[in-house]
């Protein structure tokens, strides 16, 4: 029985994809993408992997299809759509694609037992680090490093895109992501969603430590209720060369290196947490993380800087 | 056939999908949202790794969970970071693959 759920995914997901490559118009190529991300949240619940499918939803399909749609708007009248090549390269490459599918099937068929796993080695020391959900252990304690540093691509890309503005523009608003046509709908949502989007944003943060959720997704949920608000036109981008918000930018992965660094003296070494007090120590990390996390989402979503800054 | 064994080749034709996109798509925003399914694809092959590795009394293994999360937020980073250039490219008025506006004899066959 449930395996014939599984299978109707499959085909859904499967179905969506072609779809999102070879539908001409682009924004409906987005909009299948937005809805394939949420059946991959879906599979991910299937994959008992909830801080995954949490991920997938808010980043995966929310975030990045915004990111798609704005994209859209703004090269409609510009570029032209472009059709696929002829059916015989088409064939070729198909044929090429399908020997990739059948390599990686190939793997996936082939039994491997008993199948690779750390697990045991997470669980061995998840009661010194105090904290139950086990991802967010492995985010935060055990490979903190690479969280740290995918922090600060955040940062980079986020600085990367605010480079991009016309010399001009440096340090001005961007682009308004006020809709064209004003709606009473998102007028609504825009003043009733925030103060419970806000609430779940922080619960999820605070509840990461023990059960599924964490930076990310509360850091996600932050950003989409502020973007919520400029995109009904209830508030307005800040400049980005406020100072406040750059600090905001800065914060998380301010504090991060500095625990990182202060570990050397606390523990013996960079980002070790002392005995008995890593959890409070990475609660304190979080907290400041989702707030970068928000303020960085938000400001990419929003792109470069099309505004000369005001005097 | 195990679930994730299903969900294992379902993750392997995404990929293909993807690559399929990547390769034939003449228009820079098509590549990226092409590009993004290859990363769904290899990201739910890591989900399949991680249920299949369950032990210790979870229901997968974290480790590539957690690899998975940084994936996500990383792919959306360079997402964002890709179309901010290729909106600026189309600004400054230069040849895309299948020629901007002011190029109308351009490299496309």
């Amino acid at each position: 029985m449930s395996l014939a759920v599984d299978l109707v995914m499959v085909l859904l997901i499967l179905t969506t994809a072609v779809w999102t490559i070879l539908v001409r118009d682009r924004r409906d190529a987005v909009i299948a993408f937005i809805v394939l991300g949420l059946l991959l949240s879906l599979v991910w619940m299937r994959l008992m992997a909830v801080d995954v499918a949490l991920t997938e939803a808010a980043v995966g399909g929310g975030a990045t299809g915004l990111v798609l749609l704005r994209a859209c708007a703004r090269l409609l009248p510009v570029e032209a759509e472009g059709a696929l090549p002829g059916l015989r390269l088409q064939l070729a490459v198909g044929a090429l694609c399908a020997l990739v599918a059948a390599g990686l099937s190939a793997v996936i068929l082939a039994p491997v037992d008993p199948a690779p796993t750390l697990a045991p080695a997470v669980a061995a020391h998840m009661d010194e680090v105090g904290m139950k959900n086990p991802v967010t252990v492995v985010l935060l304690a055990y490979r903190a490093l690479d969280t740290l540093l995918e922090k600060v691509v955040l940062v980079l890309g986020l600085i990367g895109v605010w480079a991009l503005a016309p010399d001009l523009f440096w340090g001005g608003r961007p682009a308004s992501l006020r809709a064209a046509t004003p709606s009473g709908t998102l007028d609504f949502l825009a003043r009733v969603l925030p103060p419970v989007g806000v609430v779940i944003g922080i619960y999820l943060v605070w509840n990461g430590a023990d059960h599924p959720g964490g930076t990310f997704q509360g850091g996600t949920a932050l950003a989409a209720m502020w973007l919520l608000i400029m995109m009904a036109g209830l508030g307005e981008l800040p400049e980005t060369r406020a100072l406040r918000l750059r600090r905001l930018v800065a914060v998380g992965p301010a504090l991060f290196i500095a625990v990182g660094f202060a570990g050397f003296w606390m523990a013996g070494g960079f980002l070790s947490y002392p005995p008995g007090l890593a959890k409070p120590i990475i609660v304190a990390v979080e907290v400041a993380l989702a707030l970068s996390i928000a303020v960085i989402l938000a400001l990419m979503v929003a792109g470069p800087a099309a505004k000369e800054p005001e005097r | 056939m195990t679930p994730a064994t299903l969900y294992g080749i379902c993750a392997a034709a995404l990929v293909a999908i993807g690559l399929f996109g990547l390769i034939l798509h003449p228009t820079p925003l098509r590549k990226v949202i092409s590009f993004n399914l290859i990363g769904s694809g290899t990201f739910l092959l890591f989900g399949i790794a991680a249920r299949r590795g369950a032990a210790a009394g979870f229901l997968g293994d974290p480790i590539p969970q957690a690899m998975v999360i940084t994936g996500i937020v990383v792919a959306f980073a360079a997402t964002a970071l890709a179309v901010a250039l290729l909106l600026r490219m189309l600004e400054a008025g230069a040849p895309t693959v299948d020629g901007s506006p002011d190029t109308p004899d351009d490299l496309s066959p």
